[in-house]
């Protein structure tokens, strides 16, 4: 008999607001081989993991079924805490009742409740099945591929080759830099870009392990972490290139705003990325009046793309800058300058005579051509009242939008994207610059829209987590491979025909000929277990027991229910 | 039939459909609480058997959900799925299951939506079907 503890995550109210925790571990407490169930109000917390930890110790468990979120984020963290007390890391099960449960059934808690219990009856009865396992090791390709030459990927290269790993940077474009290479001059500390971007070229340059591909396409992404295979089209010449870990560094675009505010048929209305070309090219409107948050903070695309307020308050202060007797507005929703620069900007502007308007959704300013020019009416909030600004150019502040190709480079590696197309990270706190993919990370405005400076950072962290593997030399492999069991297997080879990967064979032996696998080339699909006829072909982790238990497990708590 | 929920068993692929699943989640995609899954690295590993086993006991519709064709995390697993699933159902035809109980689909990780869209749509067919006739054999 197997000794399970069943530990129910309340996730704070994510789970505990809809599921019935309470009842889910007295149901818990009722299944077969269950020696204890329990509830955290946060499992992955410290004190969450120290009580399993004490508990597995105390009840002499010998298996642990910790109900909470996704594997594919917390399993390694379990795994390592009962790793800890002292069992076999494989003999733990999850049972997710967050994103399969509580956070799609947030208005039926009841039946949430009961489908709760009937996961962790499945879960219960996998475990109870469950053997320990031993890990191999794999090696790791000592490359990294960096995908796109903005600032973030570009960040990303200097610090993996700063470790002298060979470090592959592929760029769609002709030139590097991305939206950086578009701005003149970067806030809130006013430098040259061009300044900025040559010191980066200077790191790359020098470095022998660099390897650059400008005008570059990814067209497909193999393998797993450690041995990667990244396809390139360089204007019709394919390039495979292997690699241990990659870099998703795509960027974002601004947005245009087609006939908002009279773009498109008033000249004197440009976008933020137009302005900074003009001032680049030493022109010196006098008259400017900038409209914020054009296409965003509204239905349809909600988000706030927090770096359009900076971005006029820094052309803002460049426009007095060029000519002090200019007129300067900005019409805000409200003026998003948070930390310590960007708020000194902010004072700045407003002592340096900026006229700071704060306009409603419900009333948003017009810009209409008169003889005399361009004028901008807006219903000012704080003065109550209607004013006519004359502009010589009406800048307006939109948003960072997802490249429209962003889904296909998540579809190439498998990633997941939030419904504005920003590619979404593993986890928004643990692991904010990986993917739940192993081996992939994520960078700069891909991820969300963000300044220079987090961009750069960011791109230094990605290269620091990608840098691991490639260090460390080898991946530990998760012990999810096939094994055939001689005295079952016929050596009909069903199997052998399956496999992608070429890694099984029919031996003989004794006398007998069977099916062996080769587990260095095996990676834990199962496709030959479906195979085989005489059920001698096992996934370990994912016995035809253990997922037939699951099966009766579920039969069973539906069937009690009717 | 008024009133009856089908109990459905769903095998979802670690890399696409499960990941698909937790974008769902993530989202706050709403659906009918009916589907329980079972997570396997991919979806070539569903042995029929499972499928037969599930509706033979009684289980109301069984949910099979991989990569998309060419998606696969496993190159060409999921071609397999495609072959076998189909024959699977022309089985349940032949012993006289009605073989909409067996669904194969494709969800990638970034289709939290669709996920939602292929949950509620087969919940609603398999209730349409009314309550697995065998069920009663069963029990």
């Amino acid at each position: 008999m197997a000794r399970i503890g069943v530990f129910v995550c309340h996730c704070g109210h994510n789970i505990a607001s809809t599921v019935n925790v309470e009842e889910v571990v007295e149901f818990a407490k009722r299944l077969p081989e269950v020696v204890v169930a329990e509830h955290n109000l946060y499992s992955c917390s410290e004190e969450g993991l120290t009580s399993i930890r004490k508990s597995i110790e105390g009840n002499k468990l010998d298996r642990v079924v910790v109900a909470a979120c996704t594997p594919r984020t917390h399993e390694p963290l379990f795994r390592k805490t009962i790793e800890l007390a002292g069992i076999n890391k494989y003999l733990f099960e999850f049972v997710n009742i967050r994103e399969h449960v509580s956070w799609i059934h947030t208005k039926e808690p009841q039946s949430a409740t009961e489908k709760a219990k009937k996961l962790i009856a499945m879960g219960v009865a996998k475990a109870a099945l469950l053997e320990p396992q031993k890990e191999g090791e794999s090696n790791v390709i000592p490359s990294a591929v960096v995908i796109g030459g903005g600032i973030a990927g570009l960040t990303a290269a200097a610090s993996l080759v700063a470790q002298n790993i060979h470090t592959h940077l592929i760029e769609r474009d002709a030139r590097l830099g991305g939206n950086l290479a578009e701005i003149g001059v970067v806030g809130p500390e006013f430098r040259q870009s061009k300044e900025l971007l040559a010191e980066l070229f200077r790191e790359l340059k020098a470095s022998p392990t660099m390897h650059l591909h400008l005008s570059s396409k990814v067209t497909e992404i193999k393998g797993f972490v450690g041995n990667f295979e990244v396809t390139i089209d360089n204007g019709g010449n394919t390039e495979r290139i292997p690699a241990g870990t990659i870099i998703v560094a795509t960027g974002a675009e601004e947005w245009t705003p087609k006939g908002e505010y009279g773009y498109g048929i008033v000249p004197a209305v440009i976008t933020q990325m137009e302005l900074e070309k003009r001032l680049t090219n030493g022109e010196k409107p006098r008259r400017v009046v900038f409209i914020q948050c054009v296409g965003s903070r509204q239905p349809g695309r909600e988000y706030c793309s927090r770096i359009c307020c900076n971005t006029s308050l820094k052309n803002a202060l460049r426009l007095l800058d060029a000519s002090p007797d200019a007129t300067v507005s900005i019409l805000h929703r409200d003026i998003m300058s948070s930390g310590t620069a960007s708020e000194h900007m902010f004072k700045l502007a407003s002592e340096r005579g900026v006229r700071f308007m704060r306009y409603g959704l419900d009333k948003p300013a017009k810009v209409s051509r008169r003889e005399n020019g361009t004028v901008v009416e807006v219903f000012d909030e704080t003065l109550d009242e209607n004013l006519d600004l004359d502009a010589d150019l009406v800048v307006l502040a939109t948003p960072m939008v997802a490249h429209s190709d962003s889904r296909d480079v998540g579809k190439l590696l498998k990633v997941p994207l939030d419904k504005f197309g920003f590619f979404l990270e593993a986890h928004v706190k643990l692991r904010p610059v990986e993917f739940a993919t192993d081996g992939v990370f994520i960078c700069g405005a891909a991820r969300w829209p963000g300044s220079v400076g987090e961009c750069a950072s960011q791109g230094m962290a990605a290269a620091a987590k990608a840098a691991i593997p490639i260090r460390k030399g080898k991946v530990m492999i998760e012990a999810i491979t096939a094994q055939s069991d001689p005295d079952k297997c016929a050596a009909c080879g069903n199997c052998v025909i399956a496999c992608p990967y070429e890694a099984i064979e029919i031996v003989e032996s004794e006398g007998r000929r069977y099916a062996k696998v080769n587990e260095a080339l095996c990676k834990g699909c199962g496709t030959c277990v479906a195979a085989c006829p005489n059920d001698a072909m096992q996934q370990r982790g994912f016995t035809t027991r253990q997922l037939s238990a699951m099966i009766d497990a579920l039969v069973k708590s539906a069937m009690e229910e009717v | 039939m008024t009133g009856f929920k089908p109990t459905i068993l769903a095998f979802c692929c670690n890399w696409c459909s499960y990941a698909g699943a937790d974008l769902a989640g993530v989202g706050r995609l709403q659906m009918p609480p009916n589907v329980h899954v079972i997570r396997v690295m991919c979806s070539a590993s569903v042995k029929p058997e499972y499928v037969l086993k599930a509706l033979s006991q009684g289980i109301d519709g069984v949910l099979v959900l991989g990569c998309h064709i060419g998606d696969c995390h496993y190159m060409t697993g999921n071609h397999r799925t495609a072959k076998r699933m189909p024959l699977v159902q022309r089985v349940l035809k032949e012993t006289g299951i009605d073989d909409r109980r067996l669904k194969l689909d494709w969800v990638s990780a970034a289709e939290g939506e669709k996920f939602q869209k292929v949950i509620t749509e087969f919940v609603q067919e398999v209730q349409g079907l009314g309550p697995n006739p065998l069920r009663e054999v069963k029990f």
